[in-house]
């Protein structure tokens, strides 16, 4: 029995652009435990409901996170909508599922390029976010913001996208799709990328059920879950299944992002096939007195939004759950036994991300 | 026209000694833990547990008392609900008995203690082993 040792991983790492920190247990070059602590830059957002009147809590909640804002926001509403019994405009629906579909590939895009400089394929990087540029020209051309939009409100949304500027999306999408199957041909098929994601770090399918992981994490273990299949928004119209693979090692969790990015691609065209014409936001009136639980299908998974209010401006409780939060266990999990070389290539695959943690 | 699953909310609240029973059915009948909230009423702390089936919710409703708030960890049950009960020691004070991963008071690096319940008597440690263990270190500091 080798002599055992911890090495500490984090909060500052070179794979990691937000702290976090682990406590690794190792004997020779094998993981034998993780202890994961956060908390480093909990900022207490949730608690300024206190302060902001609840229309205005939309920007503070789209600001948890910088890359899945849009679905942030929308989570909110959703979650405020339900309390107050909103009905919101076919259109205004069809507008929200098309930004957050470009979210998910925005989002999509930058964790390949963080991956592929994990591994230390910095061209791959580099043509990894210089497609994600196009998705983010997209925003700013639609909402006049790249990271944090504000188009969502309590009711609906703050501005139309004219159904010519629809087409003109579509045809940028068609125009990238060549492009984006090379690149992730390389994520998928190259032997040097394969050698670091092959085999590493499985999480077996009843392992993701008993440690309640979410998003591609639990998709790459075989387990069918994704909110957008709850009846919400315009999926309904939309025909999509979701993205499955059943190996649960870190290539499956990549492999299910990258058909999650053409899956986007398909429903922001079968969306903008499809959105009716007609009013994007009604006017709502009252406060919110009751509680909601709402839930979205963020880039990184599922995502909780609790509302509850006293019929005052201001709610009694927003609570938000983001995906990191739940794929926490996962990872200390899928850490155990692992190489400690590839500690790097697992933390990754679960697409941390601290700031929505950190909320 | 499809079924709006994401409009039911069934919220059901249960005594604080029922709590584990409650969870327990639901985790047989196939229930994932998606998320448990705190809540700070005027009366004392309402925590609320989420769980997903088939892209349904059921939620569990407990009410505590926030001088000094007491419940039973479901860890047992679901182990990942570490991260949450955690995170309510250390923003609402609520003590966990039986906590499987208890981080003593420090998972949160936050400024002020137990920020969402003024009315917490004090910021115990989640469990008793962490509450002695922490102690023990004190005094070890002090004879240095």
């Amino acid at each position: 029995m080798g002599k055992r040792t911890i090495i500490p991983f984090g909060p500052q790492h070179p794979v990691l652009p937000e702290p976090i920190h682990l406590d690794l247990v190792i004997e020779d070059e094998s993981v034998l435990e993780a202890i994961p602590s956060i908390g480093f830059i909990h900022r207490g957002l949730e608690k300024l409901v206190e302060k902001n009147e609840w229309p205005e809590m939309v920007y503070v909640i789209e600001r948890v996170c910088g890359i899945c804002s849009f679905g942030h926001g929308w989570g909110y509403c959703k979650s405020v909508e339900g309390n107050m019994g909103v009905e919101v405009p076919a259109r205004a629906e069809y507008l929200r599922t098309i930004w957050h579909e470009l979210g998910r590939m925005h989002s999509h895009l930058l964790w390949l390029g963080l991956l592929a400089d994990g591994f230390g394929f910095e061209s791959l990087f580099m043509h990894s976010w210089r497609i994600r540029e196009t998705i983010l020209n997209i925003f700013e051309e639609t909402t006049g913001g790249r990271v944090i939009f504000s188009v969502c409100k309590v009711g609906g949304v703050r501005k139309d996208i004219s159904n010519e500027k629809l087409n003109d999306i579509e045809n940028t999408l068609r125009g990238i799709r060549a492009e984006t199957t090379e690149l992730t041909n390389v994520f998928l098929e190259d032997v040097s990328v394969r050698n670091r994601l092959v085999g590493v770090g499985a999480l077996t399918k009843q392992d993701a059920i008993d440690l309640c992981a979410v998003g591609p994490v639990a998709r790459g273990s075989g387990l069918v879950m994704d909110v957008r299949l709850d009846g919400h928004s315009a999926y309904p119209d939309l025909d999509f299944a979701p993205c499955i693979e059943t190996d649960g090692d870190c290539y499956a969790r990549c492999k299910v992002r990258i058909r999650e990015l053409f899956q986007s691609m398909d429903l922001i065209t079968q969306a903008v096939s499809k959105i009716p014409d007609g009013e994007i936001e009604v006017k709502v009136k009252g406060n919110p007195s009751g509680e909601f639980v709402a839930r979205m299908e963020q880039p990184r998974g599922e995502a909780y939004y609790y509302s509850k209010g006293n019929g005052s401006k201001f709610l009694e409780r927003m609570r938000v759950r983001t995906p990191t939060n739940a794929n926490i266990p996962a990872l200390v999990k899928t850490l155990q036994g692992c190489d400690l070389a590839d500690v790097p290539m697992l933390v990754l695959t679960i697409d941390p991300c601290i700031s929505c943690t950190e909320r | 026209m499809a079924e709006r699953k994401d409009l039911i909310q069934d919220i059901t609240t249960v005594e604080n000694c029922d709590l584990l029973e409650a969870v327990s059915d639901l985790k047989n009948e196939g229930y994932r833990l998606g998320q448990i909230c705190a809540t700070t009423l005027a009366d004392g702390i309402e925590v609320l547990y989420s769980l997903e089936k088939d892209c349904v919710l059921k939620n569990v409703k407990v009410l505590v008392d926030d001088k000094k708030p007491q419940l039973q960890s479901i860890t047992s049950i679901y182990w990942p609900a570490f991260i949450y009960e955690n995170e309510m020691h250390d923003l609402f004070g609520i003590t966990f008995k039986n906590l499987a991963l208890d981080y003593g008071g420090h998972f949160f690096k936050i400024a002020k203690e137990t920020p969402w319940n003024p009315n917490a008597v004090k910021a115990a440690p989640p469990s008793s082993e962490a509450a002695e263990a922490s102690d023990s270190e004190e005094q070890k500091g002090g004879e240095n």
